[in-house]
């Protein structure tokens, strides 16, 4: 009875394999091709569609606007983006709204991590203060500008300010989620084994909230770029380039080839950093099995 | 060998027995004592008159009520009964994730593991991560860390599968990890919840001839709950059969251990089949 005989141990792996054996499906590099090809042609297509919009209107003629040279065709407007990627101007613009963008969202993600992590020990601060992030991400950020000129003067920290508002309750509220969906059974399970105080934040509530807070984190950064894009438009800091103060100079122009050019600009960067919080959201999920085998293949 | 006594909350012991017993209902039986392990020896887990109440007043709810059993080293006694027999939260009482409201549970030896229904492994960590976590708890060295975490993958079979995570498992193989677990804990006594009630019939099979490989290994000492009578005979040295509503104990069963044995034997069918007309005539009392 002590020892397992041959046949016990060939049964146990006979079985586990059968078990596991329907989950490969295809090779490794036909699978990713597939993937990736899924995950272009709708962005590809999106392209298409958008700038065959654009040049129908573009060739209508929409009251007389491109007789008068105020609409452009996108081929002029792409080559205007690209005299004005060629400048100096553009990139500088790039530069200091993105620097604003990561300490804006820094800020937002320290001062949000930090009153997650204490509400979410104070159950007597959870209700309270629960209301509060709610009640604060219900507020058009954009609301808060007038208020923050007044206490900030037109400053960066005036923008920095309705960032932070905008984004830290999203990351907190994240993390609360988070700590209280961490399952009661993985906690029972992590106190017998020892697991207490700080170990036990260490190694079991803080990577079980992780999902939420990533999450939370993403939310945050929509909610940090738009309240930066809406700062840039209506503070005017003297000296202060950045694509904000573009836009509002291709407005002043009547110049709507270089305003689309800066929204492309905007709109790419939003992108982009929205698909780097997708992949770590996905991976995340992907490593705990939160997706289902569908959706992960 | 330490001696673990638990009444009520440890820093409250005083109040916590006296105080709760004048809060309970009228009982209604005296549980019957456990066989009690030979003389001289020191007994794995004694549990005194234990009682246990959730709640307060009218609405106050007696699941256990004076129950009182002695497990051995070494023994391996499975606890049965219908739903609301108490039997979780006895267990939870001998691990100390719970206090009684009176009585005394004592704990010989250092270390309680435990297992439960659902493998309850930590999602974001790998097998062998999984395992290790149990010994970083208990300050194992991170060096003896990996090589232990092995030496248990291998007893459970699952070494080609340490860098999987728990759901590229399936349920069986997830259990089997969920024990590796609860061995790298070192524990004297490892209580188990159910463990194989969510897995079909032939892995459950299978991990009966795993248990009791490892046991017979290991000078471990299991208190095994299960709603499976043919599972208890066919594991236990001993069955305990516990009342319902309050949970206290109503019979007990000595299994005799004579070689291997199978859950489709003639001899566990026969003891079992006493067992569960027992059962039966105990749900039934509830019917009415």
């Amino acid at each position: 009875m002590a020892v397992s005989t041959p046949t016990q141990n060939s049964a146990i792996s006979g079985l586990d394999s059968l078990e596991l054996a329907q989950r490969q499906v295809g090779s490794r590099s036909a699978r990713i091709a597939r993937k990736a090809w899924a995950a272009i042609w709708p962005k590809l297509l999106a392209i298409v569609i958008v700038l065959a919009a654009w040049q129908l209107f573009y060739a209508s003629n929409f009251r007389g606007d491109t007789a008068d040279h105020l609409v452009k065709s996108p081929g002029y407007t792409l080559g205007d983006l690209g005299d004005q990627l060629a400048h100096g101007q553009l990139w500088q613009a790039i530069e200091v709204t993105v620097q604003t963008a990561v300490i804006g969202y820094v800020l937002a993600l320290l001062i949000g991590s930090v009153i997650g992590a204490v509400v979410s020990r104070i159950p007597p601060l959870r209700a309270a203060v629960g209301s509060i992030i709610s009640g604060l991400q219900t507020m058009p950020s954009i609301a808060w500008f007038p208020f923050a000129i007044i206490l900030f003067g037109s400053t960066e920290s005036a923008i920095l300010f309705v960032m932070v508002l905008g984004a830290a309750p999203s990351i907190a509220n994240g993390l609360i989620t988070g700590v209280d969906y961490t399952p009661p059974l993985l906690l029972r399970a992590g106190k017998t084994m020892g697991l207490r105080g700080f170990a036990l934040y260490r190694y079991l509530i803080l990577p079980a909230s992780l999902p939420a807070y990533v999450a939370g984190m993403k939310q945050g950064w929509a909610f940090a770029w738009r309240s930066l894009m809406a700062g840039e438009l209506l503070v005017i800091i003297i000296g202060h380039l950045s694509l904000g103060i573009l836009l509002n100079t291709a407005q002043d122009n009547q110049d709507l080839s270089g305003a689309i050019s800066i929204m492309i600009v905007i709109l790419v960067i939003g992108i982009v950093v929205d698909m780097i919080f997708s992949k770590a959201d996905l991976a995340v999920r992907r490593r705990r099995g939160l997706l289902d085998s569908a959706a992960a293949s | 060998m330490s001696l673990i006594q638990r009444q009520g909350a440890p820093s409250e012991t005083a109040r916590a027995v006296s105080g709760g017993a004048s809060a309970l209902p009228q009982p209604s039986s005296n549980g019957s004592s456990g066989q009690g392990p030979a003389d001289g020896q020191q007994a794995a887990v004694t549990l005194t008159e234990v009682s246990k109440v959730y709640g307060r007043g009218p609405a106050a709810l007696l699941a256990v009520d004076r129950l009182s059993l002695t497990v051995s080293p070494g023994e391996f006694v499975c606890l049965i009964g219908a739903s609301g027999c108490g039997k979780s939260t006895l267990l939870s009482m001998v691990a100390g994730l719970d206090t009684p409201t009176s009585g005394t549970v004592e704990v010989a030896g250092h270390r309680v593991s435990m297992m439960f229904q659902e493998p309850a492994l930590f999602p974001w960590l790998t097998a062998r991560k999984n395992i290790e976590l149990a010994m970083r708890a208990r300050g194992v060295p991170a060096a003896d860390r990996r090589r232990l975490a092995g030496e248990l993958l291998q007893t459970v079979h699952l070494s080609g599968f340490a860098d999987k995570r728990p759901h590229e498992l399936s349920g069986g193989m997830r259990q089997r990890v969920a024990l590796a677990r609860a061995l790298a804990q070192d524990a004297d006594l490892l209580l188990m919840d159910e463990p194989f009630g969510a897995l079909d019939a032939m892995t459950r099979d299978l991990l009966h001839d795993e248990l009791d490989r490892i046991c017979a290994d290991r000078s471990l000492t299991i208190l095994f709950v299960t709603h499976n009578v043919r599972e208890a005979v066919r594991l236990g040295d001993r069955v305990v059969l516990l009342s319902s509503r309050p949970g206290t104990v109503i019979e007990e069963y000595p299994v005799p251990r004579s070689g291997p044995r199978r859950i489709d034997s003639v001899q566990v069918a026969e003891l079992a089949s006493q067992i569960t007309d027992r059962l039966r005539e105990e749900m039934s009392r509830h019917g009415g």
